[in-house]
């Protein structure tokens, strides 16, 4: 009984100290908002998707052609698009001025 | 020490109310230690639920009837192995493990994300910590494992139906896959809380997703072959509502694997991969409350309670809150493009989810309609093995087809004369194999005939990925065929792990096909040295055997086994009669033929005072495919949940690009 009074009185103990651990590193933290995406964060985070999906599917269709899956025609009809798709999406995550600047701005609120 | 026990749960419910009320303060207010003391507590809740469960099996293991949970489930005379095997064999220990492998999860989750998707996470941790919270309250307040009294001479046993060695990883298997559903819900939740649509929450959970959709499926695996065993009624798979509640939520968990890869590639599909994601947590929460409630009566459900009002009302909770929150956030969840064709590969994934949730709603609707019935009108209905039978027919053989289908299509869309070149040598060779099978009286089942063709289709329409590729692999990069064959599977570890998994479940299709369509039974009164004939077989009934186990009195009629004039040995089979559970079981005898794959099992079903026995034997062809089947499953969901380096840095660069592009 004594024995696991004492164990359990150590294992509150224990979580509690795990639960306060971040204020007890950081008493008096400078920053402490959560390390969020901005607006112009979140739109170039969603243009790299598209470029990834685009680049994938590029790659895929390339192997798919080699393999034989998919025929000359089809090739040819398809590649066209993606690869417009890709250059796309890679002009539109090409670094503009200011951008940073915004991010900054953004994320400071 | 039960007062450790209890304390430890007491602590575990107030770190996962903690979770839940700082971590969603932590996301409302954007505060970031506040956030990361919430991730702590669902990390500590994980240490406490591993000092109340360590409590609870060192009772076990020391035969400590003084704790109630032990004395019922335990005894002196019960094997080790199957005394900590005890820990889930009751409705308390098994809602302790749930709460252990959730807080397992959800602490390793938060460790493997926290830097990763900050904003995501802060969002994940309240609905974890909201789905720990429920369980550690039933535990401390509903249904506590540490309940105590005066310890009595010895306990009242293990059901004898769990002392196999199948029930010490099935239950624990179907655990992993159950509660580990709770992590994409929590991730998909998460990112519609947080407004954070795009695909993170899919790339963090896509392993989890695969680890809980595995474990849920050898789970499965397992409990078929324990109830091949055990249960000694001559199947694997009987539709009993405690099978389909494992069922449904896999199938679910399938539907969503697959779906998924359209939102990858086409970036579709957003609103019905959170459907899905909500759809397999809630089958899976469905599924422990018709194991745990005692809502059925059947061997799953030995315990009655009152958990059922709670476990009930929370899954309202979890489907209401659910659906609204994902009505709250549709346009954020609109699809950014279109399906360009009905035949493509995304087109086939979408016929292949539409067949995969009518037959898990077609499941769910057999399980809750006799429960309904009773509920409204107060009488008992059975929904019968014909009615899953018809519909595992009418959805599952389309499924099979379109296996075979999809590996062939092109993403976006295909021309027919591409269709053609790619479907000639599959489908020729499904066609004469279907013809084979037809000459060899395979026709006696035209759902088993149809199967087997739609195998044969899928298997060389895999075989032909499989080559084609090498070819093309070998093409660009030269080698040996070995080498190009290797490069081909590490390059895209979840197609082609993808099409090994394929290939096991037509091995299994194939199995279920061969030992239910087109099985032989037969039965029948011996005497020592009478004969039945089964099939190719012929029983010959030699001797009644009978010793004293460890826990039980073992008595066994012994069977000479003979087929075309040849002696294979002998076959066993009777039951047990257990000591301090006061029950017996049946124990079948089984014969397998590895090379064929068919099995020979026998029951007694009786054994009469005057040493004669009635036997049912039957000739079960292809079954142990489905054994096979379960291995390479796993070793496609290996291959599939392999890490890829390549993978990894496309990832980093992605997710590091989006950020480095506007600046640190």
């Amino acid at each position: 009984m004594t024995l696991a009074l004492i164990l359990g009185a150590l294992l509150a103990a224990g979580c509690v100290v795990l639960v306060a651990l971040p204020y007890l590193r950081e008493p008096a933290a400078e920053r402490d908002a959560l390390d969020d995406r901005g607006e112009l964060e979140q739109r170039q985070l969603a243009l790299a998707e598209v470029r990834d999906r685009a680049l994938g599917a590029l790659k895929e269709l390339e192997f798919d052609h080699r393999t034989g899956k998919v025929s000359d025609e089809d090739y040819r009809a398809l590649v066209g698009p993606l690869r417009r798709e890709a250059a796309d999406a890679l002009r539109a995550l090409e670094p503009r001025a200011g951008t940073s600047a915004r991010v900054k701005a953004e994320r400071q609120g | 020490m039960p007062e450790l026990g209890r304390a430890a749960l007491v602590a575990t419910l107030g770190l996962a109310l903690y979770a839940v009320v700082a971590g969603a303060l932590a996301a409302w207010t954007r505060r970031r230690r506040l956030a990361a003391s919430a991730q702590n507590a669902l990390i500590g809740a994980f240490a406490t639920t591993l000092v109340a469960s360590a409590v609870l099996v060192a009772a076990l293991v020391r035969n400590d009837f003084s704790f109630v949970y032990v004395a019922e489930h335990t005894s002196r005379e019960l094997p080790t192995g199957y005394t900590i095997s005890a820990f889930w064999g009751g409705q308390e220990g098994s809602l302790l493990l749930w709460l252990l492998i959730l807080t397992g999860y959800a602490a390793a989750a938060v460790l493997l994300n926290r830097r990763r998707t900050r904003d995501l996470i802060a969002w994940v941790v309240p609905v974890l910590g909201a789905v720990a919270l429920f369980f550690a309250f039933l535990l401390v307040v509903v249904a506590t494992p540490f309940a105590m009294q005066t310890a009595p001479a010895d306990g009242a046993g293990l059901n004898p139906s769990l002392q196999n060695p199948y029930m010490m990883a099935h239950p624990p298997m179907l655990y992993l896959g159950y509660v580990g559903l709770t992590v994409p819900f929590a991730f998909a939740m998460g990112a519609l809380l947080a407004r954070r649509t795009d695909e993170r929450w899919i790339v963090a959970t896509r392993r989890w997703t695969l680890v809980a959709w595995t474990a849920l499926g050898i789970g499965q695996l397992l409990g078929a072959h324990w109830a091949y065993e055990e249960v000694g009624w001559g199947g694997y798979y009987a539709w009993d509502p405690v099978e389909n509640a494992a069922l449904m939520p896999w199938l679910a968990a399938t539907a969503f694997l697959h779906s998924v890869m359209i939102q990858e590639k086409r970036g579709m599909l957003r609103v019905w991969n959170v459907l899905l994601v909500v759809l397999a947590f809630s089958l899976s929460l469905f599924g422990t409350f018709l194991t745990r409630s005692g809502v059925l009566s059947s061997i799953h459900s030995f315990t009655e309670s009152s958990i059922g009002p709670w476990f009930l009302g929370f899954i309202c909770i979890v489907v209401l809150g659910s659906l609204a929150l994902v009505f709250a956030r549709l346009p954020l969840l609109r699809a950014r493009t279109r399906l360009e064709s009905l035949v493509s590969r995304e087109a086939t994934f979408l016929y292949n989810n539409l067949l995969l949730v009518a037959l898990t709603l077609t499941i769910l609707w057999g399980v809750a309609y006799p429960l309904l019935h009773e509920a409204v009108l107060g009488d008992t209905r059975i929904v019968g093995a014909g009615y899953y039978n018809f519909f595992l027919r009418v959805f599952g053989l389309p499924l099979l087809l379109l296996m075979g289908i999809g590996p062939l299509v092109a993403w976006r869309r295909a021309s027919l004369r591409s269709l053609g070149a790619s479907f000639a040598l599959p489908a020729g060779l499904a066609l004469l194999i279907g013809a084979v099978l037809l000459a060899l009286g395979a026709g006696s089942s035209i759902p088993g005939l149809i199967a087997y063709t739609f195998s044969a289709f899928v298997l060389g329409s895999i075989a032909l990925e499989f080559v084609r590729g090498t070819r093309a692999r070998r093409a660009l990069s030269g080698g040996s065929w070995p080498a190009a064959f290797s490069a081909l599977v590490a390059r895209n570890r979840r197609r082609y792990g993808g099409y090994v998994v394929h290939a096991a479940i037509v091995m299994l299709a194939i199995g279920i096909a061969g030992s239910s369509a087109y099985d032989t039974v037969s039965e029948g009164k011996l005497v020592r040295g009478q004969t039945l004939a089964v099939g190719d077989y012929r029983l010959t009934y030699r001797a009644l055997d009978e010793r004293e186990a460890a826990n039980a009195t073992e008595i066994r009629a012994v069977l000479d086994v003979e087929r075309g004039g040849k002696a294979l040995g002998t076959v066993a089979a009777g039951k047990n009669a257990y000591t301090a559970e006061r029950q017996v079981s049946n124990e079948v005898g089984i014969r397998s033929d590895l090379v064929t794959g068919e099995d020979l099992f026998v029951i007694a079903e009786q054994v009469n005072a005057d040493g004669s026995v009635y036997v049912r034997a039957f000739v079960k062809p292809l079954v142990n495919m489905i054994w096979l089947a379960g291995l390479i499953f796993v070793l496609g969901a290996l291959i599939t949940l392999w890490p890829d380096a390549r993978e990894q840095r496309r990832l980093a660069v992605r997710y590091g690009d989006a950020r480095a592009r506007v600046g640190p």
